[in-house]
């Protein structure tokens, strides 16, 4: 449907971006995402998922990329990686594809309106969780290459 | 120009200007036609066409009748739809929806949505029983780029030209009684602007693209705002990386666009309004 559209261009511009494509001349490289289950943070869980099949290809990359998704709830209170049902309550979800150089954006999602400061505020806590996340592909490369 | 596009234009850029002559903050000169006027769609219930330099986007607003749905008999519909025909750019073949077309149907979905323009409890007429269903058709009919910004205010200038029948429900027999002769406005909550952003290399922002910018460009923004400085969508589907202060540099901008065009709607309608 429309929706699984628009995700997809979504996804396919980020990796775009960190996927040096140049290497690899007159080559198509294809991501194949299926959802087993959607328990919330649906799109982050997709990137990140997409980041680490990358990875795991040995495809050249120019940054590693990892997802996030902020819950602004009703009385202003962020939440990071919410369940299906605290996406329902909050009042704007906020999905944020963050680059490991700098912690730069490179993708950015929103559903539900929410004030300039609020934005501000959930990227400033995504980027400070995407250090969780990028510990975590370390620690799960290691853990592959390790055995 | 054909040879070495990319070159050509960063020789441009770095003189802080753009090929047609335009500021890298400039937008392109905007026109808005609304209603039933010479340009305008007769047979839909609300029509505007927009032109943003030379893309042209139309928007027809149909408005029909449904039962709502079981889990929410309260609310209306609203669908919109963008098509990008063969006819606005020799890139779009005729056939299914492309990509494209389906990505920007879903961002104009979700623009509706956030920014609450609409409320869909507006638009029930009796619980459970009646209520309208709006096909809001927005079709290119030529392709410059920007197209997310042209459709997004040729939907807000359709949709303020919309005027829905009133509908009874005769208590006897059940049926709906549409009267054509009495007319309401549709009541529209928020006005959402849309302004979108090219980057290029990584660095520089130039303001409202054109398709030959977008072709080379290395990423884009959406930004969606409305009068009262409300984010309603940051759109930045993939492309080179942006820090946050960059982000708020287009956000700061989207505001200020914000208020031209609202400007510029208001003129308008003022201006066909019958008095």
């Amino acid at each position: 449907g429309v929706l699984e559209r628009s995700r997809e261009q979504l996804l396919r511009q980020t990796c775009e971006a960190v996927v040096l494509g140049v290497l690899h001349p007159r080559t198509a490289i294809s991501l194949v995402l299926q959802v087993l289950s959607d328990a919330g943070s649906l799109l982050s869980c997709c990137l990140n998922a997409a980041c680490m099949a990358l990875l795991d290809a040995g495809l050249p990359l120019a940054a590693l990329f990892c997802g996030v998704t902020c819950a602004l709830q009703p009385d202003g209170t962020i939440l990071l990686d919410p369940t299906a049902r605290q996406e329902q309550e909050a009042r704007a979800i906020l999905t944020f594809a963050i680059a490991s150089s700098e912690r730069k954006v490179l993708m950015t999602t929103t559903k539900g309106s929410c004030s300039v400061e609020e934005m501000q505020q959930c990227l400033a806590a995504a980027q400070r969780a995407a250090d969780t996340i990028f510990q975590f592909y370390r620690d799960s490369v290691r853990r592959r290459y390790s055995k | 120009r054909t040879v070495e596009p990319l070159e050509y234009y960063r020789r441009f850029l770095k003189e802080n200007c753009r090929p047609d002559g335009r500021e890298l903050g400039e937008f392109r000169t905007t026109t808005v036609n609304i209603g039933k006027c010479l340009w305008s769609i007769t047979t839909a219930d609300g029509s505007a066409l927009v032109k943003l330099g030379n893309t042209t986007v139309i928007c027809g607003v149909k408005a029909e009748l449904a039962a709502p749905a079981a889990d929410s008999a309260n609310k209306g519909y609203i669908v919109p739809n963008v098509e990008l025909p063969s006819l606005c750019a020799e890139r779009f073949r005729s056939g299914p929806p492309g990509e494209e077309a389906q990505a920007a149907s879903q961002f104009i979905a979700d623009v509706i949505e956030n920014s609450q323009m609409i409320v869909k409890e507006d638009l029930c007429i009796a619980n459970g029983k009646l209520a309208w269903v709006l096909y809001c058709d927005i079709i290119c009919l030529d392709y410059d780029g920007n197209l997310l910004d042209a459709s997004v205010f040729a939907l807000l200038a359709a949709l303020k030209n919309v005027q829905l029948p009133s509908v009874t429900i005769n208590e006897e027999t059940g049926l709906s009684e549409v009267n054509l002769k009495q007319k309401n406005p549709l009541i529209i909550r928020k006005h959402p602007v849309a302004t979108s952003f090219a980057v290029f290399d990584d660095t520089l922002l130039i303001v409202d693209p054109t398709a030959e910018e977008e072709d080379l460009a290395t990423g884009t923004v959406t930004i969606v705002t409305d009068e009262e400085g409300r984010l309603c969508s940051v759109h930045k589907p993939g492309g080179s990386p942006l820090t946050g202060a960059k982000l708020q540099d287009c956000i700061t901008r989207a505001i200020t666009r914000h208020k031209e065009v609202k400007k510029l709607i208001d003129k308008v309608i003022k201006s066909i309004t019958p008095k």
